[in-house]
């Protein structure tokens, strides 16, 4: 955090002033490490067994928080008794397919009070067959947890049912000891024992622990599940939802958490609604129903009212009851259409035009040489960007023309380079990892030819709009409907406050103030129900500048937070099941029974005059269905999940898999590496054996990557600054110096790193911040990459591209790859020009044995 | 030297004890000023690196950027930028910013000029050609799919949102799902 956050960091600082304990958790030593009270180096991908340690030692030591756990978690609820643990089917759970590598979800479902399972809405009772196309709709829910067909979930409050809940996490994690993560992470029982100990002490009534993570979570082949073992233990020691709690995604850019929100992603339509699957959800009446059921609890019930909203906010008039609003225009998905998938249709001539906006795949993407190879297959390209990145620039200068795999002019891409205006000649609104929007003031106007996305965009929808003019092909309707006149200004720019407002939404032709006003018979529209009330009272509250946010606790007067300005979400949770807060330290959000409303610091994240002791009426649904302890409101169940029936593809609780790639076997179970795991078997994307299989020993070392204080993702707004570039000139790689004597690496010298996909050189930086871990009686090293750099002729500093390294081996529920850890051997010395490097990676692969099966199985 | 002009002298004179103060300024030291001090304007910004959004100022003279800093009203950052967000300036001003359209045509061996407008047109050309060529009416079970696989698209996690709602806007409508960005990555 200290490394890639510094500035978030002060806070972290500052609570250590007043008595926090700061441990680090990392591979490798760092800035962070520096500042911490405890650096304990972990190996790469075992992340799930140390948190499910900590998850066992709290249970076991009957450490959690009994009354916020019974409240507001599913600790309670039974499961299906068809359900088995990969403690009773050897590291897999109920419903394996293993043809289609996918489970069918059924037998993990809730019990219901009246016999039988809690199902999806819209499901007939029976089991679904799984297909493959499941797995891509695991990161469908997004903000509010898969659906249930209704809440009458059978409930244990003596937890002594061994189906209940808690007993199944009990179960589940009882074999994750200190021992395990003494010989799984590397982690000595002393280092063990302080963290648990630290995270007990400081949870409770009277104090909170929070969890950061980057990408050092996200990027694995079980990431979503890393973060989930996070979650289960934060929810059992009662750390969601309160002042200094909570899992803090720390987002590397500075609106990725705005590009998810109104996504410019493939699985997602804005405010986290899915896009419609083809055969499942492609009418409005099927995807409603897959998004909520009238009968769950919570406010994701309302999802009518977001979606058609939304398609009232694209299609205008043109969207009415009759033709259901126009859902008929949207296009479906089969399967994941994820950004690797879509690189590999590349390949086989599968698309024909590519738009990169602002960011840099030929360096910055996995697998990047197959990224450039695919570049070379497109009709046209299209860049826009501030400088002449390698993406751009790849038919002049990528290292596979170096090699001869390409030719320039047999090269048929036909690439446009638009120059992009900056950040600081443009107004709109960035929303930070917080989930706040600030609005930014354009400083001056963008130089020559430059341009913002927002004016290029509309232009170009203009220009694609009047060539279908007078079109009466059905499959323009929905360009042609389209919403897409913008006031402009003096210079033909569109007035960005007039998407925001649109985006804000509209009800009888004034803004609406909250989500709660948007409706689902055609009388609202929104872009983005999350961000409806960014502009209350017509006022654009993302430009709210008041110093310090008018000071108070959750300074709320500077910026927008979605939703509602809540800064804490499910802060109801912040006080106990009778509405007082736990302590008086960790006071946030309590009902005040005078006023008969929630109050406090924040704005409630529940329903303002629900009373803690409301029970809703049977049959009810929706917020109605809401009890006043029932603090969870965007859950199905209005509870924390500790156990997930539904909605993640690869189980229902986190396990352990060792990574694609990985030289020591799963000391837990006898299933290697995660059983749903996504991979392509082609000869472009060879993976390294894993242990136990012949060849292992040719690339006998783990690589993990990541990034640097003075440097930006792939370099696009770093590598082109003099400031930053002199400050990281070089690409380097750290190891530790036990490696470097085995390898006769010298500090300073260069080192050759070979994977089974590429060979690079880098800069050797020997130093005891890489430290060799122990680990099943075998030393494990780790080298550490960052990947900032790349081949071009542009960049004030260039090197070879630690992403060219990585295979493409991805989690099953969001498509993201494993870049945190891989498989290479390292040598002294640079590496051989021309096409002598494909020999080297050749010449290992076959010394591997390596063909598009290895590593293949679960 | 003038007696007045004894360094000591000038000490006491200006009560400078320490002599690090006045008594040693230069004249070139005494003009010098801040060069925020002569800015026309000051637009509030968000820093364009990571996504803790800390707050900028932008100093604006003679419609130039001549310095960008933290904001030390921000809640967030209090005023502090990190190595990159204090190097902002360098990225707004770059001298090797590429600011007019660039055009390979395909085989070619290096860039040419284009004008701005005939490249947009060319794009919306090949934009409504490739979506044409690349569509998909349903699939083998005769489920709807009303998409063309000819489109993709990366980018987004540097943008704003209101660009953000616009690209997926259009792509949708378009029927291009390949839409990605780095929260994929």
């Amino acid at each position: 955090m200290a490394e890639c956050h510094p500035v978030g960091f002060q806070w972290v600082t500052e609570a250590k002033l007043r008595g926090a304990k700061v441990i680090h958790v990392d591979p490798r030593f760092t800035r962070t490490s520096a500042q911490a009270d405890r650096h304990i180096p972990i190996r790469a991908g075992s992340d799930v067994v140390l948190l499910g340690a900590l998850i066992n030692h709290v249970l076991s030591n009957d450490l959690w928080f009994r009354d916020y756990v019974l409240a507001y978690t599913n600790a309670t609820s039974v499961i299906s008794p068809e359900f088995r643990d990969t403690e009773d089917l050897e590291g897999l759970f109920s419903g394996y397919d293993p043809e289609l590598r996918t489970y069918d979800q059924s037998s993990w479902a809730y019990a219901q009070t009246d016999g039988g399972t809690v199902d999806e809405p819209g499901s007939d009772g029976t089991a679904d067959t799984a297909t493959e196309s499941d797995t891509a709709e695991g990161q469908a829910f997004g903000e509010g947890g898969p659906p249930l067909e209704h809440h009458r979930i059978r409930k244990d409050p003596t937890l002594t049912d061994p189906h209940c809940v808690l007993n199944l996490l009990r179960r589940h994690y009882a074999r994750y000891t200190p021992e395990l993560v003494a010989e799984t992470c590397g982690i000595s029982v002393d280092d063990f024992a302080y963290l648990a100990a630290a995270v007990v002490a400081n949870s409770g009534r009277e104090r909170t622990t929070a969890f950061c993570y980057a990408v050092g979570w996200t990027q694995h082949s079980a990431g979503a599940q890393m973060i989930r073992t996070a979650a289960i233990l934060q929810l059992l020691l009662g750390n969601m939802g309160r002042p200094g709690g909570g899992i803090m995604a720390l987002r590397g850019h500075a609106s990725i958490q705005g590009s998810t929100d109104i996504p410019t992603l493939y699985n997602l339509l804005p405010g986290y609604l899915p896009m419609p699957v083809a055969g499942k959800t492609d009418t409005l009446a099927s995807y409603l129903d897959g998004i909520a059921s009238k009968k769950q609890k919570g406010f994701w019930a309302n999802a009518d009212a977001y979606t058609i909203s939304l398609l009232k906010a694209w299609f205008g008039d043109a969207a009415t009851a009759e033709n259901d609003y126009c859902f008929g225009h949207l296009p479906t998905l089969s399967g994941a259409h994820g950004t690797y998938q879509t690189v590999l249709s590349m390949l086989e001539g599968g698309v024909s035009g590519y738009f990169v906006l602002g960011q840099n795949p030929a360096v910055g993407s996995a697998h990047s040489r197959l990224q450039r190879l695919a570049l070379a297959k497109l009709d046209w390209l299209v860049v826009r960007d501030l400088q002449m990145i390698e993406t751009a620039t790849f038919w002049q200068d990528a290292p596979e023309i170096e090699t001869g795999e390409l030719i320039t002019d047999q090269i048929g891409t036909e690439v446009f380079f638009l120059p992009a205006a900056s950040y600081a000649e443009k107004s709109g609104t960035f929303t930070q990892t917080q989930r706040l929007l600030q609005w930014r003031h354009k400083a001056v106007e963008p130089p020559g030819d430059c341009q913002s996305e927002l004016d290029f965009f509309h232009l170009l929808g203009q220009k694609i709009r009047e060539r279908l003019a007078g079109s009466d092909d059905p499959r323009d309707r929905p360009l042609l409907d389209l919403t897409w006149d913008y006031p402009v200004d003096e210079h033909g720019e569109v007035d960005p406050e007039a998407v925001l407002r649109e985006i804000n939404g509209h009800a009888d032709g004034e803004l609406v103030d909250g989500f709660a006003q948007l409706r689902a018979d055609g009388t609202s529209a929104s872009g983005c129900w999350i961000y409806a009330g960014v502009y209350a009272g017509g006022v654009n509250r993302s430009a709210l500048r008041v110093p310090n946010g008018g000071g108070g606790p959750t300074a709320s007067e500077w910026g927008w937070a979605w939703p509602a300005n809540r800064r804490i979400l499910y802060n109801r949770a912040s006080a106990d099941p009778d509405g007082r807060p736990w302590s008086e330290r960790k006071k946030l959000v309590w009902w005040d029974a005078d006023a008969s409303r929630w109050v406090g610091d924040d704005v409630p994240d529940f329903p303002i005059g629900l009373a803690p002791d409301h029970r809703a009426a049977p049959g009810t649904g929706g917020p109605d269905a809401l009890d006043g302890t029932d603090a969870f409101i965007m859950q199905a169940d209005g509870v924390g999940w500790l156990f997930a029936p539904k909605g993640l593809v690869d189980g229902p609780l986190p396990t352990h898999y060792e990574a694609q790639e990985s030289p020591v076997p799963n000391p837990v179970y006898p299933v290697q590496a995660s059983p749903t795991r996504v991979t392509f078997r082609r000869q472009d994307n060879l993976f390294a054996a894993s242990a136990g299989q012949p060849g292992v020993e040719v690339y006998p070392y783990v690589f993990t990557t990541y990034r640097l204080t003075e440097h930006h993702t792939a370099g696009g707004m770093s590598r082109w600054l003099p400031y930053l570039a002199e400050l990281q000139p070089e690409m380097f790689c750290e190891v530790s110096p036990q490696l470097a004597a085995e390898r006769d690496l010298v500090n300073g010298g260069w080192a050759t790193l070979v994977s089974p996909r590429a060979a690079i050189e880098a800069r050797v930086l020997v130093t005891d911040r890489m430290r060799p871990l122990a680990v099943r009686g075998r030393t494990v090293h780790q080298i550490g990459l960052p990947y900032h750099w790349g081949v071009g002729g542009h960049a004030v500093v260039e090197g070879d591209a630690a992403n060219d390294l990585l295979g493409l081996a991805l989690d099953p529920n969001v498509q993201i790859q494993e870049s945190k850890v891989g498989s290479c051997d390292i040598r002294p010395g640079r590496r051989p020009r021309g096409p002598a490097v494909l020999d080297l990676v050749a010449e290992y692969q076959r010394r591997a044995g390596l063909t598009p099966d290895t590593s293949k199985e679960a | 030297m003038a007696f007045l002009g004894w360094p000591v002298l000038r000490q006491v004179a200006t009560r400078d004890w320490l002599g690090r103060g006045p008594s040693v300024t230069s004249p070139t030291t005494a003009e010098a000023g801040a060069r925020t001090s002569t800015a026309d304007r000051v637009a509030q910004s968000v820093c364009p690196y990571c996504a803790v959004g800390c707050g900028q100022r932008i100093f604006v003279r003679d419609e130039k950027i001549i310095q960008i800093e933290g904001d030390p009203d921000s809640p967030i950052s209090r005023g502090r930028l990190c190595p990159k967000g204090a190097a902002s300036e360098q990225l707004v001003n770059s001298p090797r910013r590429v600011t007019t359209v660039r055009y390979r045509r395909p085989y070619g061996t290096q860039w040419e000029d284009l004008d701005l407008a005939t490249a947009t047109d060319m794009i919306a050309d090949r934009f409504v050609q490739a979506r044409r060529d690349y569509w998909q009416e349903q699939d083998a079970d005769g489920n709807r799919l009303d998409r063309t696989m000819g489109i993709a698209s990366l980018g987004g996690a540097t943008l704003d949102n209101e660009e953000n709602y616009l690209i997926k806007k259009l792509f949708t409508a378009a029927g291009a799902i390949q839409i990605e960005n780095q929260a994929r990555i």
